[in-house]
């Protein structure tokens, strides 16, 4: 894993700071049927190569990252607010 | 052959090379099992479908060497002390069979029962031992628990007056060990082998084809092979070799770290486990002592994890035992793991009646492979589950019928 992420509210870094919560995935609607929140919390594409998770920048800004970048190569591509986007 | 003193003083007089101890035929264009995956489990799965299930037109195909995966790269320990229902018969067959392993496959797999030891830091995490030893007992498994003076009489040099985390006592499992890794792969693939199974080495699947709903061929780096049932047993990676086949698992894949010291003379004669961190060791024969520690706690597919990591499993270290702050770390590698969300396997079969999976063995694979091939064995022989495997099932997440060793939840980076 790179050593450094780039926090876009802190600048880079120590990968050590963060917390890595895992995939981002859609929530399902509340009353989605049980199949959809069972695929939710458990079932994981798991590729091998590019992957976009939430990191929490826990000993920095304690901020909700979206973290996109490589499983295989390690390479981070992008690192964005989660709130980003959101109304 | 077989290998016995005798064989060792003749060949040696006679100055024979000795022959390959498995065949390496080309594939066949059919097989009658295809199991993807040449590692211990993948391995030991085809022994036991030709030994105890007389299913010998099997076919093993492994995308590097036979033993380049985890099987290669984990730190060796045997151990069943395990405290659900669902895991406990399963690891302790996992245990007797490790037990007659050497004289079932008749290959020196330097099998070494030098017990396993849990130190216990507090009275909470006493008592939490002392449940799991019970859970054990009842389950017909040895262990014991320890008070302090047992514990300094047999690792005298752990820091027992630690002022953060003092050692109170331990629970072991004398049953429990260390086994020569390498030779597991080697004795499972010379025993299939010599039973007529073909292990095909540098042979990487990346296609499963289907027709009317059922597995009919693989395509691989080597051809196309037909087969009536296809195995996958390919932990670390089995998010790819299900996706072909349509599924998503409840896997992520991590990589954890293990690292081995300079030889040193003997210094630790058991396995000893930290019990206020994540920090294991022993001593090989070759006199490196052998140890690891948690995931890296991100998905990962690269073999290598982070110097973050390796500070950490060495503060541990040094904090259990203080005379190892001057040892010299010789090599560090990694292995990529399945983690399951609930930390336990999956041995089952899938929504493709003739397609079945074994995978989710987060990092306690190895203490597992005779148990998971027979098990594995079992149900693609009979098409049906072996029953200490029963609660392995791929449906369990959906069920709610998790097997939640640590009680962590669904967080696999936490198991």
């Amino acid at each position: 894993m790179a050593s450094l992420i780039p926090c876009p509210h802190c600048g880079p870094r120590p990968k050590e700071e963060f917390t890595v919560r895992g995939a981002v995935l859609p929530r399902p609607a509340a009353d989605a049927p049980v199949e959809e929140w069972q695929a939710h919390v458990y079932l994981r594409e798991n590729p091998r190569g590019d992957y976009a998770e939430h990191w929490h920048h826990s000993g920095g800004c304690r901020r909700w990252l979206v973290v996109k970048r490589n499983t295989a190569t390690h390479a981070v591509h992008s690192v964005t607010d989660a709130a980003e986007g959101r109304p | 052959m077989r290998y016995s003193a005798l064989s060792v003083l003749l060949n040696g007089l006679t100055g024979k090379a000795p022959a390959p101890a498995w065949r390496s035929p080309e594939p066949k264009a059919e097989y009658d099992v295809v199991i993807v995956g040449g590692g211990g489990h993948g391995l030991a799965t085809a022994y036991y479908l030709a030994r105890e299930f007389g299913i010998t037109n099997v076919a093993v195909l492994e995308k590097g060497y036979v033993g380049s995966g985890n099987i290669g790269r984990n730190t060796t320990i045997i151990r069943s002390n395990y405290l659900l229902p669902g895991n406990n018969p399963f690891y302790e067959l996992s245990m007797k069979l490790w037990e007659g392993l050497e004289q079932d496959f008749n290959f020196n797999a330097m099998v070494s029962q030098r017990g396993v030891v849990n130190l216990i830091h507090s009275d909470a995490q006493r008592d939490a031992y002392r449940r799991r030893g019970n859970a054990m007992r009842l389950h017909g498994v040895d262990a014991e628990i320890l008070d302090r003076d047992q514990v300094r009489r047999i690792l005298p040099f752990l820091d027992f007056d630690n002022a953060r985390f003092p050692i109170k006592g331990a629970i072991r499992q004398r049953r429990g060990g260390t086994v020569r890794h390498d030779a597991v792969a080697w004795g499972y693939a010379r025993g299939a082998s010599a039973r007529g199974v073909d292990i095909i080495p540098h042979c990487e699947v990346t296609a499963i084809r289907q027709d009317h709903g059922r597995v009919t061929e693989v395509e691989t780096s080597r051809g196309t092979i037909r087969c009536k049932r296809l195995a996958l047993a390919t932990a670390g990676h089995s998010g790819i070799t299900a996706a072909m086949a349509g599924i998503t698992l409840p896997i992520e894949t991590h990589a954890l770290q293990a690292y081995v010291s300079e030889g040193l003379k003997p210094f630790i004669d058991t396995v000893v486990t930290f019990g206020a961190g994540h920090f294991y060791l022993s001593q090989s024969d070759k006199g490196g002592l052998v140890f690891g520690g948690d995931i890296e706690g991100y998905n990962s597919y690269a073999q290598r994890g982070n110097l973050a990591n390796i500070e950490h499993v060495a503060e541990a270290g040094v904090a259990m035992i203080p005379a190892l702050s001057r040892v010299r770390v010789l090599r560090a590698w990694a292995g990529v793991m399945d983690m399951s969300m609930d930390g336990s396997p999956i041995i089952d079969k899938t929504h493709l009646p003739n397609l079945y999976l074994n995978a989710g063995w987060c990092y306690g694979g190895f203490k597992a492979t005779p148990a998971s091939g027979l098990c594995f064995a079992h149900l693609i022989a009979k098409d049906a589950p072996h029953e200490v495997a029963r609660a392995f099932r791929l449906d369990r997440f959906a069920r709610g019928h998790l097997i939640d060793e640590k009680g962590q939840g669904a967080q696999p980076n936490l198991h």
